[in-house]
């Protein structure tokens, strides 16, 4: 491999790249290539260092596809990859660890003027997010009904629970969780009414995630058990939003998601 | 050579057995072939993760990782270090590699000279260095550092260019020497890398080879390209692991293995990844040239010769 030019260098003055102009021109296509960036025999490397261009908003874009498999499907592949692209030049991941990519990309479909007819897209984006999450999360064995049932009725209300790593509950002011479900398991959306209000709830037992739609209220009492209510706190706060809350029904559910792995110790 | 082990001695209560990586064919793990290299009939010698993967806290990626390591050799490839970064490496990153190598064990944990992170964006891709004293003292500090927080010998990657500095006053295979010498690092050659940089660069590979310092390579890396233009019409060739090897990279692979023995052989394929059988099918090719290489290699594997 032969060494830089030497005479070159002493002909003329050497162009110093810093990593940060570098950096600068990689997602800003008006940008030119940077000065002192060069090909063989210091010719110029304008389609060269777009191959770094390409790699990286590629890359990116891919990484987001992968992500937001749902949303890339309802979107379709030309118009995901012009949007994501959009997304990818004002927001680049903030760690190494791609998976966390993208947490405010639900947020950037909210206000993406050619995406506002789907008006579930951005709650369709956060289930896919908290899908994700709940699939890297920390392993932990589910709540064991028996120990619920082994606490005395009249000390149950003062009960709270320790979230399992992987619980997410994902409340939409449409069929989001309808159309995500629907759409990874590859059934077609038309029986379904976009605008009816669905809150979902996102759980992983052992390795695999599980998506459920709550009833009315349930949405409302786990978020409380998360945020580390008691039990009758919690049912107070979804009769607040549902009359016809139904308690029973709503504990046997999160026993069997295994949305809580322990009953916490009182404070 | 260096006083840094390869892995802890004496670390007696290891989870995992064989832990040292097979002078053989090892592939790239994806999670879609998981199933059918724990079936197979064929035992691949040694398979190799990128550390970021199985830097979540749990589920699917780690029991599917623990299974493998349970059953084979494991190398872990580092792409999230940022070793040529200017600004310094990342503690918590450097934590959490440490914390995927003490896990699993790995035999061999290696890292690209390359940058990847800039004030806090991450490119996700492997971003040239200049090859100037500037950036080598710094990439030298990196590697210690890195080294002295894993408590082990890392090895450090050559890259695929596709520009060069200015800047730069060294060569590439004087600047990777240097490291090496300076860190105690080992090499990582990667032999599309090699092919890919010559021709976009107007070297010729034997030559770069003839140079680069083989007797610190641990570990090669195989893998598929692109085929571009630049602006003038020359070849420029694209590092994109998404096809089978290239036969003039065979070639030059059999050179090197000619030259220095078996050596752990890692074929990867990251995109548009195949059915296993086909990627399978690499690294039996690598295996060939492995045997028949050992075969002819009398004086027996430096590997071997060094314990």
């Amino acid at each position: 491999m032969p060494r830089p030019d030497s005479n070159s260098e002493a002909a003329k003055t050497v162009r110093t790249v810093t990593l940060g102009r570098f950096s600068d021109a990689l997602l800003d296509p008006e940008q030119p290539t940077p000065a002192g960036i060069v090909g063989p025999d210091g010719k110029k490397a304008d389609k060269r260092f777009d191959v770094y261009r390409n790699n990286v908003t590629v890359s990116l874009v891919g990484a987001l596809a992968e992500i937001y498999p749902a949303v890339h499907r309802l979107v379709g592949d030309d118009f995901f990859r012009a949007m994501a692209r959009t997304y990818v030049r004002s927001e680049q991941p903030k760690s190494p660890l791609l998976f966390r990519y993208g947490d405010d990309f639900a947020d950037f479909l909210e206000g993406f003027e050619p995406a506002k007819k789907l008006v579930y897209l951005p709650d369709v984006a956060r289930l896919e997010r908290a899908w994700l999450d709940a699939f890297h999360a920390a392993d932990a064995p589910p709540l064991d009904p028996a120990a619920l049932a082994a606490i005395a009725p009249d000390e149950l209300a003062e009960q709270r629970f320790k979230a399992h790593p992987a619980t997410r509950v994902v409340c939409s002011r449409f069929a989001a969780v309808s159309i995500f479900s629907a759409n990874r398991s590859g059934a077609d959306l038309s029986g379904i009414d976009p605008a009816i209000a669905e809150d979902g709830l996102v759980t992983r037992r052992d390795f695999d995630v599980e998506v459920r739609t709550l009833p009315e209220g349930a949405a409302a009492f786990l978020q409380a058990l998360v945020d580390g209510n008691t039990l009758g706190e919690a049912a107070e706060a979804a009769v607040a939003v549902a009359q016809k809350f139904d308690l029973a029904a709503a504990i046997g559910a999160m026993l069997e998601a295994g949305a809580f792995t322990a009953i916490a110790t009182k404070d | 050579m260096t006083d840094i082990p390869a892995w802890k001695d004496g670390d007696t209560d290891a989870s995992f057995t064989d832990r040292t990586i097979p002078a053989r064919a090892g592939a790239g793990l994806k999670p879609s072939h998981v199933d059918r290299i724990l079936q197979d009939d064929y035992r691949i010698g040694f398979l190799e993760v990128h550390a970021e993967n199985y830097m979540g806290d749990g589920g699917a990626p780690h029991r599917a990782l623990t299974a493998i390591r349970q059953n084979f050799p494991l190398s872990v490839h580092g792409v999230g270090l940022s070793i040529g970064s200017e600004k310094g490496l990342d503690d918590e990153h450097i934590t959490r590699l440490k914390r995927v190598v003490d896990r699993y064990e790995p035999g061999l944990v290696s890292e690209h000279l390359a940058w990847s992170t800039h004030d806090l964006s991450y490119y996700n891709d492997l971003l040239p260095v200049p090859y100037d004293r500037k950036t080598l003292d710094r990439v030298c500090s990196h590697i210690d550092r890195v080294q002295e927080a894993l408590g082990r010998k890392i090895l450090l990657e050559n890259p695929s260019t596709y520009v060069q500095f200015e800047q730069s006053s060294m060569s590439e295979t004087e600047f990777i020497s240097e490291i090496a010498r300076r860190t105690g690092c080992g090499l990582l050659l990667d032999i599309n890398n090699v092919f890919v940089s010559a021709t976009n660069q107007k070297y010729r590979p034997l030559t770069y080879l003839s140079e680069f310092p083989l007797e610190k390579v641990e570990e090669i890396h195989l893998a598929g390209h692109a085929t571009d233009i630049d602006d003038e019409g020359d070849a420029l060739l694209i590092d994109a692991h998404d096809r089978p090897v290239d036969d003039e990279v065979w070639k030059l692979y059999d050179i090197v293995i000619g030259q220095m023995g078996p050596v752990p052989t890692l074929v990867e394929w990251d995109n548009d990844v195949p059915e296993w059988p086909i990627l399978r099918r690499e690294a039996m090719r690598a295996d060939e040239i492995l045997e028949r290489r050992a075969a002819n290699y009398l004086l027996g594997s430096r590997h071997a010769a060094a314990g």
